[in-house]
């Protein structure tokens, strides 16, 4: 015990425990990734998860509306259709900060970019469904006393649903990825480790926030396909 | 508001200057995107002629569509380093998926009565591929094309934090343009990439055969 040293902690913290890994900047530090996960990449990983469900389910609801319309009225469908591909070309980056002037960097401005986004997939994918469904079931369904929301519900919404859940799976994984520029609006998201890492180049950080948007859409894709099973169980019947 | 209308005098004070940031645009986007064709269109167009492969052209899809630009661009950070070389890389394995998907699709998906029928006039199978598959999975191929060509261009404005300079320079730098100049780069590119999908519709008008147009308007309208 030196004169010199203070009593208790030293005043500067001793930041000479980071593995051979962190220090070397390695492809990727597992212990360092166990050690931040609750506090770097967890919960980034939830808003993340928010950011895409608000987007889908909204986009669905517009896009789905948009498209029954447009089924009903066949001269809609051309010019909602231009629309929403209009929008699906802008870059996301591009509509996110042509926003900013009207709904400020808030999660506002984000949620609106990445509906646009999921609007023409869905859109199109729930007018090919409803496209699809064959002349003769609609005739006999017509001819066994149904009315036009009966053949709505009862026979063609069911028999589009296979077309309208990849339109959702689709527009669910693109927009996990889009969902990580939102990062240069809001500080949120997945991206937000990444651009946080971007100044001082740690592999870790990239590695591991990119993987965990790649997992996020393959399991939200996996869910899609699950829930789809379910809704429709008539596509499995063997015959 | 304001910011908005401020844009355009932003335009024709900044000239200059971005459309020098367009031609890096253009270069950053283009070559891996030109890349990605060379490489993907044949690789897609043969393996649909052989219909082999579906796996590996639907994995390949998925997962390049499920992979975020921003942390391609990140990691290649770590790997390559930053300036142009990573945002093309990145860019080329953005483009590369669709456009093979498309192109095998396209290709596989040609009518089997066609393509028989077509073997049974005498045609080799090299013909049948040229004279039969190529015009008629045209209209696939190219949209394969568009849709990686909107990506590269939108994508490319990412790219910038590796360094690699083009429009996102302006985009992603409000304190030294100003809200204005962010706008006015914003505009610019979401106008690129509309002109850039253009092209491609307009190249697919001039390269397709008069036999198919009438498939090929269901396809651009869709």
């Amino acid at each position: 015990m030196s004169g010199f040293a203070p009593a208790g902690d030293p005043v500067i913290p001793d930041y000479g425990q980071a593995s051979d890994c962190v220090i070397n900047n390695g492809f990727f530090c597992t212990d360092w990734f166990a050690s931040q996960w609750s506090t770097v990449f967890w919960p980034p990983l939830v808003d993340h998860i928010y950011m895409v469900l608000i987007a889908v389910v909204v986009g669905f609801l517009i896009a789905f509306t948009a498209a029954l319309i447009a089924y009903r009225k066949k001269w809609l469908a051309g010019p909602i259709g231009v629309a929403a591909t209009f929008l699906y070309t802008l870059p996301p980056l591009a509509l996110f900060q042509l926003l900013v002037p009207f709904t400020g960097l808030t999660l506002l401005t984000v949620e609106i970019a990445l509906v646009c986004f999921t609007l023409v997939i869905i859109f199109q994918a729930v007018l090919a469904g409803l496209a699809a469904v064959p002349d003769d079931v609609k005739r006999s369904a017509v001819g066994m006393g149904l009315d036009t929301k009966q053949l709505m519900l009862k026979v063609e919404l069911p028999l589009a649903l296979p077309s309208i859940i990849s339109g959702l799976r689709i527009a669910t994984v693109l927009t996990v990825s889009v969902a990580t520029i939102a990062a240069f609006v809001v500080d949120s998201g997945l991206g937000s480790p990444i651009l946080k890492a971007v100044s001082s180049p740690f592999n870790t950080q990239f590695i591991a926030a990119g993987a965990l948007a790649v997992l996020l859409a393959f399991v939200l894709d996996g869910l899609l396909v699950l829930i789809g099973r379910i809704l429709t169980p008539w596509t499995r019947v063997r015959i | 508001m304001d910011v908005l209308v401020g844009a355009f005098p932003f335009m024709t004070a900044n000239f200059a200057l971005l459309l020098e940031k367009t031609g890096e645009h253009l270069v950053i986007s283009l070559i891996p995107l030109l890349a990605a064709i060379v490489v993907g269109v044949p690789l897609g167009v043969w393996l649909g002629h052989i219909h082999k492969g579906e796996f590996l052209a639907v994995s390949i899809t998925n997962i390049g569509r499920a992979l975020p630009s921003l942390a391609l661009i990140a990691i290649l950070i770590g790997i390559v380093g930053i300036g142009m070389l990573n945002a093309m890389i990145a860019l080329f394995l953005l483009a590369f998926p669709p456009i093979l998907s498309y192109a095998f699709q396209a290709v596989d998906s040609v009518d089997a009565d066609l393509t028989k029928a077509a073997r049974g006039m005498g045609l080799a199978p090299m013909q049948v591929l040229t004279k039969v598959e190529l015009p008629l999975g045209l209209p696939m191929i190219i949209s394969g094309i568009r849709t990686a060509a909107v990506l590269t261009v939108s994508s490319a404005t990412i790219a910038t934090i590796a360094g690699s300079g083009g429009l996102g320079d302006v985009i992603l730098n409000q304190v030294a343009y100003g809200m204005e100049g962010v706008i006015a780069a914003a505009l610019w590119v979401a106008v690129l990439a509309i002109l850039v999908d253009q092209v491609f519709v307009l190249l697919l008008k001039i390269a397709s055969p008069a036999g198919v147009k009438h498939l090929q308007r269901a396809a651009v309208a869709a």
